[in-house]
């Protein structure tokens, strides 16, 4: 009977200790779930969500803290990529925090820029160049089209111009005889 | 030749219509009035303008330097003037807009002085660098520049040289073989030099015995090891991995090229190119063009790069009942979205498409999961499979299934008896996976610059904390040494903590302030004229007469006496035109 209890513990004891070593030597560092979330998220960074940043909205949604229909740039691809990462519903993009648009970048009209740098401090991706009292300009293939930019300016000479389609970038549609067929 | 061939899996027997231009030699198509050269030649890379509007340029001369990895020089196809360089829709799916240089030919072709130059006498790179520089890409239709398919990987010993042509009605490579065989042989030993290989094998469909017989001719000619084989004619035995599992059957499994199992392939028009660019130092500024379908006069035309479809339409003379035109074979070409399209290098073929002709598909059923298509498919893939998954937008899942091992060669949609356009699904999943790798690839950008940002916002901060903090430091031990000096306040409260040292700093910029103004004397109160002197008495005698005593002249301000600080309220009255609280503020540090 001793014996066996001893025999128990000390089984007790070495796996307690294997699994106590376990968790230190294989600690997970940061939270998967908050990267996963942050790798859906389309790192626009505009802040629409109520969120400083895709970053703090992921974690809110990590905690349960927010939903996940609150980021129109991601639109509903996102959400639908949400949905499936979480195991949760789909439901539309909220209204309350904005509308999906096609994606579009800044364009900062350079003869009427005064060079007051208030874009740059603006944008959260370092997508704008310029310096005091010198000529600002976007370089557009880093502006991620969050709009931070447009309502800082004093002049307002920032706008959202959509971006064209090119050659490199079409798609082939999806194959328009579907609607022939349900029609 | 009792070479062993062997077969490719899948495959569809179609009616090839090949006899209808066959035929007739190769014409020079007209030099057209306008030229309109793009810059960009395929959907990878554009190269970068050199010309402007207004210059005289010669033929073969460059006007647009190669850029990046995947990209090759554009030359002007003939002498002429540069109208402009303009924005111009080109001969691709989407009908967008390209830079194009346009040029108004000056009739004279006149050539830029050409430099032939032997391969073997300069170094490899310098021989690649030579093709990139004359322009030559593949002529099958992708348009790959042949410089980095000759780069890519070492060990290949066999160049597989393209004469399949197995796509129906095109018949540009099968009159090239016929009428230039000697100028695909050199240019296919130029290859097999340039990537050390050991040995050259030319595959063509047996529905050519013409060409087979001029090639075999030519190769009996020449010292090479070259060996032309007839293979069956079987769509699409023109696909890479097909004819290289005929001619040398090697399987390429998912995700591996030729040149991992020692095979590189080329099409005969880019042998032929190739031989042109050294020979004869002409860069690829004109390519052959087959003109068939629903037309009057089918046939094979020399066309420079940048002529518009609808000026070579005129020589072919298309029928009456035509609804439209397809660039490229019937089975893996699309419809041109537009007729002032120019040629470009991987253009093979207009096809004139009537309704009799190229009947329009069928409205599609629902997939009855036959497995025809799986059975007709080249690669080997599931095409149904694929078809669900890209109709659902699985796109993880349609990766999965090698979506992209499929050539769009057309086999499946072909053989559907749902007459499901599969080709169109496996054509929208793979863009759309590209445009998500794009934006994968941008967000990530995004994440990065937007942390790096942060990071630096907050260094920023701490610099300036740090910064301040020295300043402060400073200040507070000056002030300790000056602790001896008649200042009162600071020396009451001995700087503790930052705050005490904030207080002491302001109190002494204060007592500064207070001994500024003690020193400074109105200035205006010497040598004043008796008139003056009279007009002051006049005045101070009225402002006695309404009660108003010189001390507190103008103090309206009840605000003054109560000021915080013991230090203000010791302060005597101010001087017209200034009070001590802006004084002071303008002192703190
Ligand atoms: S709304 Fe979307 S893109 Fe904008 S900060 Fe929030 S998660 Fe990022
Ligand atoms: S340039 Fe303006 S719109 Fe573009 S990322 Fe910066 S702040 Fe946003
Ligand atoms: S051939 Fe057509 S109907 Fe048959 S399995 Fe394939 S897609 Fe389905
Ligand atoms: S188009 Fe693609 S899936 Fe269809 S038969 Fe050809 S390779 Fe196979």
């Amino acid at each position: 009977m001793l014996t066996a209890l001893l025999i128990m513990a000390a089984i007790a004891l070495v796996l307690g200790a294997a699994l106590g070593f376990a968790s230190i030597r294989f600690k997970v560092v940061g939270d998967p779930l908050v990267e996963k979330i942050d790798a859906i998220l389309p790192q626009t960074q505009c802040g629409q969500c109520g969120y400083p940043g895709c970053k703090p909205y992921a974690q809110a949604i990590a905690n349960g803290e927010a939903d996940i229909n609150q980021c129109p740039p991601g639109g509903e691809e996102g959400i639908r990529k949400l949905a499936d990462l979480l195991g949760r519903e789909f439901k539309p993009l909220s209204e309350e925090f904005g509308v999906e648009k096609p994606k579009a970048v800044a364009r900062i009209d350079e003869q009427t820029c005064i060079g007051c740098t208030l874009c740059i401090q603006a944008c959260p991706v370092d997508a704008i160049v310029g310096a005091a009292k010198q000529m600002h300009t976007v370089v557009e293939p880093l502006c991620t089209g969050c709009e931070l930019c447009v309502a800082p300016c004093p002049v307002d000479c920032i706008t959202m111009e959509p971006v064209a389609e090119t050659v490199e970038t079409w798609k082939w549609k999806y194959p328009v005889i579907e609607i022939r067929k349900r029609a | 030749m009792t070479k062993r061939l062997h077969r490719f899996k899948g495959g569809v027997d179609l009616d090839y219509h090949k006899a209808e231009s066959a035929g007739v030699p190769i014409r020079s198509a007209p030099l057209p009035p306008r030229l309109i050269v793009p810059l960009r030649q395929n959907a990878r890379s554009v190269a970068h303008g050199i010309v402007t509007a207004g210059e005289h340029v010669l033929k073969g001369q460059r006007i647009g330097e190669a850029e990046g990895v995947l990209g090759t020089a554009v030359h002007a196809p003939t002498s002429g003037t540069v109208i402009e360089v303009t924005e111009h829709p080109m001969a691709h799916p989407s009908g967008l807009d390209t830079h194009c240089v346009v040029i108004e030919p000056d009739g004279d072709e006149r050539w830029v002085a050409l430099e032939p130059l032997d391969h073997r006498s300069i170094d490899r790179q310098s021989a690649l660098n030579r093709l990139r520089e004359a322009g030559v890409v593949g002529l099958g239709g992708a348009a790959f520049p042949s410089h980095v398919k000759l780069g890519s990987g070492t060990g290949v010993d066999t160049v597989v040289i393209n004469g399949a042509e197995c796509e129906p009605w095109i018949t540009c490579d099968d009159r090239l073989m016929r009428e230039r065989a000697d100028q695909i042989l050199a240019g296919a030993a130029i290859l097999s030099d340039l990537i050390g290989a050991k040995r050259v094998l030319v595959g063509i469909e047996d529905n050519k015995p013409e060409a087979i017989a001029a090639m075999r001719a030519a190769a009996a000619a020449q010292a090479a090891p070259i060996e032309i084989v007839a293979i069956p004619t079987v769509y699409p035995a023109g696909g890479e991995k097909q004819l290289i599992r005929v001619l040398t059957g090697i399987e390429i499994p998912h995700g591996r090229l030729g040149t991992d199992f020692g095979v590189q392939c080329f099409n005969v028009g880019t042998a032929a190119a190739v031989h042109r660019a050294f020979a004869l130092g002409e860069p690829l500024v004109s390519r052959i063009v087959t003109l068939a379908g629903n037309v009057e006069r089918p046939g094979n035309y020399e066309v420079l790069i940048g002529t518009p479809v609808a000026s070579l339409l005129e020589l072919a003379e298309p029928r009456a009942d035509t609804d439209r035109y397809i660039l490229g074979g019937p089975m893996m070409g699309f419809a041109l979205p537009d007729l002032s399209v120019p040629v470009i290098k991987g253009t093979n073929c207009v096809l004139s498409a009537s309704p009799t002709l190229f009947p329009r598909s069928k409205p599609p059923l629902p997939c009855i999961r036959c497995g025809e298509c799986a059975r007709a498919c080249p690669a080997e893939l599931q095409p149904f499979e694929l078809y669900w998954f890209a109709h659902s937008r699985n796109f993880g899942k349609a990766q999965e299934y090698h979506l992209f091992d499929c050539i769009e060669c057309g086999c499946c949609s072909y053989v559907c008896p749902s007459h499901i356009p599969l080709v169109d699904y496996y054509r929208y999943a793979k863009s759309e996976i590209w445009a998500r790798e794009r934006e994968t690839r941008a967000a990530d950008g995004a994440r990065e610059r937007f942390e790096f940002r942060n990071f630096r916002q907050e260094r920023e901060k701490a610099e300036k904390a740090a910064k301040l903090a020295a300043k402060a430091a400073e200040t507070k031990a000056k002030l300790a040494q000056t602790e001896t000096a008649p200042a009162p306040a600071p020396t009451e409260a001995a700087p503790q903590s930052e705050d005490d040292a904030k207080r002491a700093l302001i109190a002494a910029a204060l007592e500064r302030a207070k001994q500024q103004k003690a020193a400074a004397k109105p200035k205006n109160t010497e040598d004043l004229s008796a008139a003056t002197l009279a007009e002051i008495a006049e005045i101070e005698a009225r402002r006695k007469a309404l009660g108003l005593s010189e001390g507190d002249a103008g103090d309206v301000r009840p605000a003054l006496p109560t000021l915080p600080g013991p230090t203000t309220a010791a302060t005597p009255p101010a001087p017209p035109g200034g009070d001590p609280e802006p004084l002071a503020r303008e002192d703190r540090p």
